[in-house]
């Protein structure tokens, strides 16, 4: 790669080269017309045909009416008003939120204190071991993590089994099947999932401070919490910001986990937004409601990411 | 000194504590897969008898050769065509700093957000009417559209860091556009778009909303959302079901272990760019 690049970069004559170097701008500038629209072109097809027109379909389908067959009458707002009203709707998104506790607070948080605990054997070879093994649930199908877990869950299941061992046989139950700790134990799924991510990030974003700062803080006497506080916390905003914004978007648009543990049971107490926007539209044939919940949806997901990302990129 | 001693120890027994956790489903797993089919084992106990012909037998219920077929057929239509989309178009807006560069861009930035669900139903009506349901094109056209942010992000990232004299340098060569791309600029850029492509290979393989909404046989699925259709049918005989869960999740087990150091640097980068 070195030589490609000096090859190219050491023109011979560079008395020759002066007059048409200053002739390259205008026609890089003229290339950059309509060439480079060529070239960016069948990506903005690809993305114009797959995402925006379905995109635009699926706003146009929240204002009707409609079973996936038949007419299709326009109903306005009603749908959106359904969205909000209808417990059974609504709930959904309250849940969403719930599941934020879970996907973003656990794994953010534990994943701040193990990385700061680390932090000091990150070269160590058995940290270059757990760097491969703490991305496993991120490569594995989310199904898969899903099935596992569930049978982890169940009531003859690996965490009721430990729960007894140390005594706590009374609160043994089947986690994903009772109304009050199925979404919890979706929950705890969710945050298996992302903290092996998030704590390789806060890690890796760790190994960037400088190790000065906290040489300094020692010699004024910071303690360990202290230094975590003041030091390591405040540098790793954009690292922060980062696993809030996957996570978030893992917890509002959960999907694969939720079908294959709960189903949304028992009762509704697991269903989530995309799990519902799915039995609206393919098993109740409620397009436009289906829809509306999309819209609505995606706003969610837009209106939780974007003021982190203001709040963690601004300096950058 | 000591201080940093005991430091190292609690960081070590959090980092074996945090290992084991990761792995005890992948055990617990492994572990009820090898007892009797039909039997509903009771926790972590290592069977007296271990089956492992339940995997032969998951593999024929699932039809898993099948499935790894459907599987690297849509691997092989979204990715390629993926990588080479985003690359061009990254080079676009990136290198040859096209007119109207910031929409086009800030476009594609506000996909990089976008949940499948939201666009799901839609696609639905579309590959209806394009003929193309139950097909595997359902997965894989959608896909391409759905990979393009990230892939254009990721590849204007890269492209950003090229210094512009290395295209002015092969213009004065007497390179055209095409040329410089693809002589100069791809080969350059070929780190950036293998680690592109094993996040967009992880992400093919994985699908399954998609799968299971845009294709109704579970045989021209990807392998997640073939699982969901062998939980359908075997969900109630559990050792069955791990070991077609084990079976599933192998592959990208498999090439994770093989290309593992690509793969964590690939996945943290993009994380951290998207």
């Amino acid at each position: 790669m070195p030589e490609l690049v000096s090859e190219l970069t050491t023109v011979p004559d560079r008395a020759e080269a002066r007059p048409r170097a200053a002739k390259a701008p205008r026609r890089a500038r003229r290339r950059g017309g309509w060439v480079a629209w060529l070239f960016a072109a069948p990506a903005i097809a690809a993305y114009a045909l797959f995402v925006l027109v379905p995109m635009a379909r699926t706003v146009q389908y929240s204002f009707y009416e409609w079973d996936g067959i038949g007419a299709s009458p326009w109903v306005g707002l009603d749908n959106y008003v359904r969205v909000f009203t209808d417990p059974e709707l609504s709930g959904t998104i309250v849940n969403a939120f719930e599941l934020i506790v879970f996907f973003s607070g656990i794994p953010v948080l534990l994943g701040l204190a193990i990385a700061a605990t680390i932090r000091r054997i990150a070269t160590s070879r058995l940290a270059v071991v757990a760097r491969t093994v703490l991305f496993i649930p991120q490569v594995v199908p989310l199904v898969a993590a899903g099935i596992a877990w569930s049978w982890l869950l169940s009531s003859d299941g690996l965490v009721n089994q430990l729960l007894a061992a140390i005594g706590l046989d009374g609160v043994t139950r089947a986690w994903l099947g009772d109304f009050a700790t199925a979404l919890p134990a979706v929950g705890v799924i969710g945050a298996w999932v992302l903290l092996g991510l998030c704590t390789l990030l806060l890690l890796s974003g760790m190994s960037k401070i400088d190790p000065a700062l906290y040489e300094a803080a020692r010699l004024d006497g910071a303690g360990t919490l202290r230094e975590f506080f003041s030091i390591t916390v405040p540098s790793l905003r954009q690292e922060i910001g980062v696993c809030v914004t996957v996570t978030v978007i893992a917890a509002l648009a959960s999907f694969d986990i939720i079908y294959i543990a709960t189903q949304g049971g028992p009762g509704n107490t697991t269903m989530v937004p995309g799990l519902e926007i799915y039995y609206q539209a393919f098993v109740e044939r409620q397009v436009g409601v289906a829809s509306a919940l999309a819209v609505v949806l995606v706003l969610l997901v837009l209106a939780c990411v974007l003021p982190v990302q203001r709040l963690t990129r601004e300096e950058s | 000194m000591i201080l940093g001693r005991r430091e190292a120890w609690t960081g070590r027994v959090f980092l074996i504590l945090l290992m084991l956790v990761t792995i005890v489903p992948f055990v617990s797993l492994l572990v009820t897969a090898l007892h009797p089919s039909g039997t509903y084992p009771a926790g972590l106990e290592w069977p007296s008898e271990p089956r492992w012909d339940n995997f032969v037998t998951a593999f024929e219920a699932a039809h898993m050769g099948q499935l790894l077929t459907s599987s690297v057929l849509i691997v092989l239509g979204v990715v390629p065509v993926s990588l080479l989309l985003a690359t061009m178009a990254g080079f676009a807006v990136g290198q040859l700093k096209m007119v109207g560069r910031r929409p086009v861009f800030l476009m594609f930035v506000l996909g990089l957000t976008l949940p499948h669900e939201g666009i799901v139903t839609p696609l639905y009506y579309q590959m209806r009417d394009m003929g193309l349901l139950n097909t595997r094109w359902a997965i894989i056209l959608p896909l391409i559209g759905l990979f393009m942010p990230f892939g254009v992000f990721w590849m204007r990232a890269h492209f950003l860091s090229v210094p512009g004299e290395l295209s002015e340098a092969a213009q004065i060569d007497g390179a055209n556009t095409w040329q410089q791309f693809w002589r100069v600029q791809v080969p350059l850029a070929m780190p950036a778009i293998s680690s592109l492509a094993i996040l967009l290979f992880l992400w093919t393989w994985n699908q399954f909303l998609l799968a299971i909404v845009l294709v109704d046989d579970p045989a021209k699925r990807t392998m997640a959302g073939a699982l969901g259709a062998f939980q359908g049918q075997w969900g109630t005989d559990i050792p069955l079901l791990c070991a077609g869960s084990l079976l599933v999740l192998t592959p990208t087990l498999v090439i994770f272990l093989i290309f593992q150091r690509r793969f964590v640097s690939a996945l943290l980068q993009g994380s951290l760019k998207g």
